[in-house]
């Protein structure tokens, strides 16, 4: 396992999650594997960080305080800016329905919490690599 | 009769025929002292030699300007009386053959029209012959011959011979027919003729084979006829002659007047009349005999006698039912089971129905005198009672009376009602009693209470027990509400306590995740053993809480329905699939089977997957060793899609095979714990497959294996 090191050239990850701890796991481990990670706390910050850095991913939890995610994601989308940016959510729970809303918000995929840190990069991969900029650190 | 013509002949001539029986007339001629008895020995002498059957000698009687009848052969005496031509009618045919002085045929002839002369000769053919004397230029008319039957050229001209010399004779004897006896004759005639035709009554005579010799008016009109008179009228006379004829004619020979009943018809009017027919024979003369017929008309009379017989019979209908009616009151009376009583004014009982004879009549009881003393005692009430009628102002009165029985000596409490029976005058013709027994009424209105009262309590009592039903029904609605609003707290309440158990569950997962893979720095082996473990309690926990959750949400009715068209063998695949690593774990030998062909079905994926994955992971980590079966087979009788689990593991115990669907009801806690169940999978995957409108159903041995198959209909329908 090689850590990789972050420069201006890697791809930028837009982590979105109220709970801290969330967004400290999901930032040091796709840090760990060389990609640069801004963070929201909520789904208006999201939107500012979105627009302002204009990341290659969005990791999106959907539970949102001031503006949830759905509405977040239907935003971005709209928008042509942004609209180009994969967005996975990050889902409480693997219930019917919470990931047919997902989508129909948006999203590009689904991951149920609890994330497997593992998982998580391999989606990023896979969402890079649909858009050709995979960052090619494990093979 | 017409006259026919005949060939024109000279007076006969007086050489001809034989000279002996010429003579014989000329010698009973001179004999003769009259005119009348010439006529006579003429019509006889004519009778035996020239075969005349019937004669009439008729002269001209100058004064009146008259032919008439003096004498006849071979008919009544009368009829040759009667018979008179008025000469003033020059135009008749015989007035015309005595003007012509010579003879001519007259025969009735079919259908030919022509003037009709009635003659005492009735129908047949007959030769009218002149009488006249002078001869050359100035003959003198003496009157005619009428012959009938002299139907041979020879006998006719002997009969013109013996009318030449009637004629000479008559001459010689000046006219010397008594005048005075003629113009008595005629009188009696015309009397008679005006008598006959002052009787309304029609009267005809007829001779014996039934022409009609002499009718008034009355009779004329009903039967005869003249051809220009109407078809209608001409038939009805026909019809009167035909029915006159047989009523007339059928009568015993005896001179006994014949009385019959004749029905004609009216020629003008054509209504029917019935006629009394009142007909004698009478002699005429030389064994002739003639028929007065006097009818009667007695249509008016028949019309009120039949009137008063109808009357008479419906008299008597009225009273048979008169009669009936009584007999009918009778039985009404006597079928009453009330006492019935008809008084006079006076009081006197007039009639008593059999009730009504029990309580006012001495019956022939043991104690007759008892029995005396009471319906004497009745009858006082009663008269009392009637007292009081006839002092009212009304014709009816009611009262309660208290009557005893004559036998018995019991009071029976009696309703009467009496009333006066009116007569049309406004008098009173009786009056009639009814009684009515109230002993039975009493008894009825009492018990009636009974039963209301009881009735009242018994609705009392429904009402309280009613509200108290409601009222508590009331306590229970509210209890029931609270106990909902409890369980959706509940549910609420275990939702938001898993959210927030979860979150920080997370981040302990995510950190040790982070920890085991060397992100942080390289961790020692014991370090990375107790990680591990953490990392493993950690999942868990998770898995409880996320149960947790799925029953709070099917509890909360929050649980909601996704149902789609899916491939079920697919999904076993992928069931099959996703537990791979615990079969490679388990080591069991895991085999497949699908027995039928099963359709698409229509449910929430999802949720079967879920049931499915529970199902499956329960076997593998409750059987030690053996095998497992996923067996799917489809039903279309009962169109249920079947998947059974079956395992040979340690099977469960009959007591908890029921618990075991209740959540935290699992068979052994120890054991579940061990595996690292939660225990609440069966509970929801039970609640899912109902929720599916399927079910979940266990057999099970110890020490065998245990079967649980899932039970899910085609299609479900979506909540």
């Amino acid at each position: 396992m090689n850590r990789e090191t972050a420069g201006p050239d890697r791809p930028l990850v837009l982590v979105v999650d109220d709970y801290l701890e969330a967004r400290e796991i999901c930032a040091e481990y796709l840090g760990f594997h060389g990609y640069r990670v801004v963070t929201a706390e909520d789904g208006l910050q999201a939107l500012d960080k979105a627009f302002e850095v204009l990341p290659d991913v969005i990791l999106m939890d959907l539970s949102l305080p001031e503006l949830d995610g759905w509405a977040a994601t239907r935003r971005l989308k709209a928008d042509p800016r942004t609209s180009g940016i994969p967005i996975v959510a990050l889902t409480g729970h693997a219930m019917s329905g919470e990931r047919e809303r997902a989508l129909a918000a948006g999203c590009d995929d689904v991951i149920t919490k609890p994330v497997v840190p593992k998982e998580l990069l391999a989606e990023v991969e896979r969402q890079l690599a649909r858009r050709g900029e995979a960052v090619g650190d494990e093979g | 009769m017409t006259p026919v013509a005949i060939a024109q002949r000279r007076t006969p001539d007086p050489g001809g025929g034989p000279e002996q029986r010429r003579l014989e007339l000329v010698d009973a001629l001179l004999a003769a002292g009259d005119g009348e008895a010439c006529a006579v020995t003429a019509l006889d002498w004519l009778a035996r030699h020239c075969g005349v059957e019937r004669g009439l000698c008729a002269v001209v009687d100058r004064a009146a300007g008259a032919l008439v009848g003096v004498a006849g052969h071979g008919l009544p005496a009368s009829l040759a009386a009667a018979f008179r031509i008025d000469l003033a009618a020059r135009d008749h045919p015989l007035a015309v053959v005595l003007a012509g002085h010579e003879p001519v045929h007259f025969r009735r002839e079919r259908g030919k029209s022509g003037p009709q002369i009635v003659t005492p000769l009735g129908d047949h053919p007959f030769l009218a012959v002149p009488i006249h004397s002078g001869g050359g230029d100035r003959p003198i008319e003496h009157g005619l011959l009428l012959l009938a039957g002299a139907a041979e050229p020879a006998r006719e001209r002997e009969a013109c011979w013996a009318a030449a010399v009637l004629g000479i004779r008559l001459a010689a004897l000046e006219l010397p027919l008594g005048l005075a006896e003629e113009r008595r004759h005629e009188r009696e005639l015309t009397l008679l003729r005006r008598g006959l035709e002052t009787v309304t009554d029609p009267i005809l005579i007829t001779d014996a084979e039934g022409r009609i010799l002499v009718a008034n008016r009355r009779a004329e009109q009903l039967l005869t006829a003249e051809d220009r008179m109407s078809e209608g009228r001409r038939r009805a006379v026909a019809m009167n002659n035909m029915l006159f004829s047989a009523a007339a004619f059928t009568g015993g020979p005896g001179d006994e007047p014949t009385r019959r009943e004749l029905l004609l018809v009216d020629p003008i009017e054509g209504e029917d009349l019935l006629f009394e027919l009142l007909s004698t024979r009478f002699e005429v003369g030389r064994g002739e005999t003639g028929t007065v017929s006097i009818l009667r008309d007695v249509t008016d009379l028949r019309r009120a006698s039949q009137e008063i017989e109808d009357n008479y019979r419906r008299l008597r209908i009225a009273e048979a039912r008169t009669r009936a009616e009584r007999d009918r009151l009778d039985l009404i009376l006597d079928a009453a089971l009330d006492p019935i009583l008809v008084t006079d004014r006076e009081g006197n009982l007039a009639r008593l129905n059999p009730p009504a004879e029990r309580l006012f009549a001495v019956p022939d009881a043991a104690d007759a005198d008892a029995a005396e003393r009471r319906v004497r005692a009745n009858d006082v009430v009663l008269t009392s009672f009637l007292s009081e009628l006839a002092a009212a102002q009304s014709d009816r009165l009611r009262g309660e009376l208290t009557l005893t029985d004559p036998v018995s000596g019991e009071s029976i409490p009696m309703e009467a009602r009496a009333a006066n029976v009116v007569s049309r005058q406004g008098e009173v013709t009786a009056v009639v009693t009814i009684f009515h027994d109230l002993s039975e009424a009493v008894e009825k209105e009492r018990l009636y209470e009974q039963v209301k009262r009881h009735s009242e309590e018994l609705e009392r009592r429904v009402r309280e027990a009613t509200a108290e039903l409601a009222e508590q029904n009331e306590v229970l609605r509210r209890q029931t509400l609270e106990l909902e609003q409890a369980s959706a707290l509940k549910s609420q309440f275990l939702a938001n306590v898993s959210h927030e158990l979860r979150t920080p569950l997370n981040a302990i997962i995510g950190y040790a995740a982070l920890l085991l893979e060397g992100i942080s720095g390289e961790l020692a082996e014991p370090q990375r053993e107790k990680l591990t473990r953490l990392e493993s309690n950690a999942q868990s926990l998770l898995a409880i809480i996320n149960d947790l959750l799925d029953i709070a949400r099917i509890e909360a009715g929050k649980m909601a329905l996704d149902v789609l068209s899916f491939d079920a063998v697919e999904l076993i695949d992928e069931v099959m699939a996703e537990v791979e690593p615990l079969i490679d774990r388990s080591r069991l030998d895991v085999t497949r089977e699908i027995t039928d062909e099963i359709p698409e079905l229509a449910s929430d994926r999802q949720k079967v997957k879920q049931i499915l994955i529970n199902l499956l992971s329960n076997a593998l980590k409750f059987t030690p060793r053996g095998a497992v079966w996923v067996r799917a087979g489809f039903d279309p009788a009962t169109d249920l899609l079947r998947v059974a689990v079956v395992d040979t593991g340690t099977g469960i115990r009959p007591e908890n095979r029921i618990s075991i669907f209740e959540a935290f009801g699992q068979s052994g806690g120890s054991v579940l714990r061990r595996q690292g169940g939660t225990g609440l999978g069966l509970s929801i995957s039970r609640r899912l497959a109902r929720m599916l409108g399927g079910d979940i159903h266990l057999e099970s041995e110890v020490g065998v294996g245990s079967t649980f198959t899932l039970e899910l209909p085609r299609m479900s329908m979506e909540s």
